[in-house]
């Protein structure tokens, strides 16, 4: 069997397994897509296919409904992905010299992933823990009061 | 049940154990027995913080404060002086980057506070939010047994006696808003609970939930009787992974002991209530986009009318509440009206639940009467400004007024806010000291804006857009005296043109910085100077 194949026989049990958690309803798409996300990373286009096969829903109204909502991605994300939260109440405690620091360690720009696929930096709106800004969140970790210098310190801690 | 004063938590994960949490528990109870406190405060052990560098921790509550590492030798001095004399041991307290992510946020602020008024905080941080027996003990579902002792007119009726106000933001009378759903004609209805809480500063919704998550489904329930509703949805935000948590357990519970199902407490009321977690977008915290996305549709709002309340979830009648005014409804139906009367303004009764945060010394959640100013605010809460001096303030969230320290005594009510021309909103407050740049701040505002717009209207779409880039100009020293006619026209068009809430409140803030400090953004092109250094004019 090759990669690809396999990997389509994933997609197809994923998706499968994700229809029979949730039910068939149009208004567990949103659900779904998610169960799908934390599952294979990314709605891939053959996700969208076999979905809209499933839910008897064009595939276009499943296309825009991936592409609207922040937490589901259309497309591959590296292994870890870290947000950066740019709103003000972090911006104002100093949140742009830790975004700087950030994108200096890595090298990447927001919404990019690094070429060894370890990294995806995106930034974020709030994630309401502002008491604490600046604040960054590494996968599911959250750190708060995060300063320039520490940020090698945490990143450090991901494989 | 037995109730404690303090509750003291201490990390048994493996790294812990290794490095003698066993004997540091040991030591708590030995200590604790010393000054006879074993009755006031309670010692458990806690599996899962995830991986942390400064194990064993020791988490007090209610003060939420994290000491690590924490040994046998240390155990004396912390008993006496925090839980004996009160005094948090600021030493050893845990480096907040050496905390997993799962504890590192436990406290949401930074230093102590003083006494709040706490109504709907009540019980946060006090009982275990796991436990509905905890709830029913602190007089949980009390209200909702009042409330079916009565006829839902009634209940109605006081609530709107009461005078409680939407708290989403909009301050929306709330016993109208649910006389308008009770008197809609309909097969079915619906109750949601609006914990889409995206508004930069505010996470007072979290903390209501993972603190407290029954009182929102007792308020529901109330709701539910009152409006004749037998549905319910929770819409909550998808990044809240713990108020997620807790707000299933709680729904399981109150399944489990019939106060969700039918005929609940033996009374015709059946209600059944369901749990939506949202996927990552601002937006959905407005109604009708909300209930968009619970029908698994991109979040665009609506037009309106109609309104929810005639025409809301699958075209059905539907009351949308914000955690927070839910919140205020078991107190209400378990004091009565006069009783909450007595806390706010006339016009504005009860408390408001803030967040205090940017350059002050002490940050975080707190509940204050309504009415409170932003003086008292600062000064009292605050501990006053960290470095310098207090500049502007932003109030409510990024669609929230910029205001400068000249209107910081007036008071915080709804009414008393509008007719200053500041909106409440929220209740986030944000603080700036003399270093914040007002031009910077707009830019990251309206770059907010222009990411978070949904898109389906093209006033939104287009002028957060090109006020973001007028604001990026000037902040690089390439502005003309034309942009502030421009950014004057831009926040007119959103205000007057946009569809939903979003495009309305994101022409505030460039409407504040031109009437309040234009001499500071005249500066950025006039002078090609930044007088707080923030931007880099090139």
């Amino acid at each position: 069997m090759t990669d690809q194949a396999s990997a389509d026989e994933k997609t197809i049990s994923v998706v499968n397994e994700a229809v029979q958690q949730h039910g068939v309803s149009r208004s567990e798409l949103i659900p779904i897509l998610k169960t799908i996300m934390m599952r294979l990373g990314y709605i891939s286009p053959a996700v969208i296919l076999q979905l809209s096969h499933k839910l008897n829903l064009p595939s276009t109204e499943i296309t825009s409904v991936a592409t609207f909502y922040r937490m589901l991605s259309t497309s591959p994300r590296g292994k870890h992905v870290i947000q950066f939260c740019e709103s003000a109440p972090c911006h104002v405690v100093g949140g742009n010299l830790v975004w700087q620091a950030i994108t200096n360690t890595l090298g990447l720009q927001p919404g990019e992933t690094s070429a060894d696929n370890r990294w995806t930096l995106i930034t974020t709106s709030c994630l309401g823990v502002c008491g604490i800004g600046p604040v960054m969140m590494v996968d599911t970790d959250l750190y708060g009061n995060v300063k320039p210098e520490e940020v090698p310190l945490i990143l450090s801690r991901y494989d | 049940m037995k109730t404690y004063r303090s509750m003291v938590l201490i990390s048994h994960d493996p790294a812990s154990i290794q490095l003698g949490a066993d004997a540091v528990q040991a030591a708590f109870l030995r200590e604790l027995a010393r000054f006879d406190l074993q009755d006031e405060v309670s010692v458990s052990l806690i599996e899962d913080i995830g991986k942390s560098f400064a194990s064993p921790l020791v988490i007090v509550y209610p003060e939420a404060v994290i000491y690590g590492r924490v040994t046998v030798e240390d155990v004396p001095h912390l008993v006496e002086e925090h839980l004996y004399k009160g005094r948090i041991v600021e030493e050893k307290v845990a480096p907040s980057h050496e905390l997993s992510g799962r504890v590192a946020w436990v406290s949401a602020r930074k230093g102590t506070l003083p006494a709040e008024t706490r109504i709907v905080l009540k019980n946060v941080g006090v009982i275990d939010p796991n436990s509905v027996e905890d709830y029913i003990a602190n007089d949980g579902y009390l209200g909702l047994g009042n409330a079916l002792g009565m006829t839902p007119e009634q209940v109605i009726a006081l609530i709107t006696a009461s005078g409680l106000q939407g708290r989403g933001g909009a301050g929306f009378p709330a016993g109208l808003k649910w006389g308008f759903v009770r008197q809609a004609r309909a097969d079915q209805k619906y109750v949601i609970c609006n914990a889409d809480e995206s508004e930069p500063g505010t996470f007072k919704d979290r903390v209501l939930i993972e603190g407290d998550p029954h009182q929102i489904i007792e308020a529901m329930l109330i709701a539910a009787y009152a409006v004749g509703a037998t549905e319910g949805y929770v819409y909550l935000r998808g990044e809240y992974q713990l108020a997620i948590q807790r707000m299933e357990t709680a729904i399981a519970h109150a399944r489990s002991v019939g106060l969700l199902g039918d005929n609940i407490l033996g009374s015709a009321l059946s209600f059944n209530l369901h749990l939506h977690t949202g996927a990552g977008a601002y937006i959905c915290g407005e109604e009708t986009a909300l209930i968009e996305s619970i029908e698994g549709k991109r979040g665009e709002p609506r037009s309106r009318p109609p309104y929810p309340t005639t025409e809301g979830l699958w075209g059905k009648p539907t009351l949308v509440n914000n955690v927070e005014t839910l919140a205020n409804i078991p107190p209400i139906l378990r004091h009565g009206a006069d009783w909450y009367r007595t806390y706010g303004t006339p016009s504005s009764p009860g408390t408001k639940v803030c967040t205090l945060l940017g350059n002050l010394n002490v940050t975080g959640l707190i509940e204050v009467p309504m009415g409170i100013t932003l003086r008292e605010m600062i000064s009292i809460y605050g501990k006053g400004i960290k470095d310098g001096h207090f500049k502007m303030a932003q109030t409510g969230g990024s669609g929230g007024s910029i205001i400068p320290a000249s209107l910081q005594d007036t008071p915080m009510d709804f009414a008393s806010f509008a007719r200053a021309g500041v909106v409440l909103g929220s209740g986030a407050l944000l603080i700036c000291n003399d270093s914040v740049c007002v031009v910077d701040l707009a830019r990251v505002l309206l770059n907010f804006f222009r990411k978070e717009s949904c898109g389906k209207c093209s006033p939104c779409r287009i002028c957060t857009q090109k006020a973001y880039e007028i604001l990026t100009d000037i902040s690089k020293g390439r502005g003309s005296m034309g942009d502030l006619d421009a950014l004057r026209e831009i926040s007119i068009q959103l205000n007057e043109l946009s569809n939903c809430g979003l495009g309305q409140t994101a022409a505030v803030p460039l409407r504040d910085t031109l009437t309040h400090f234009r001499d500071e953004v005249e500066a950025h092109i006039r002078l090609k100077v930044c007088p707080a250094g923030v931007c880099s004019m090139s």
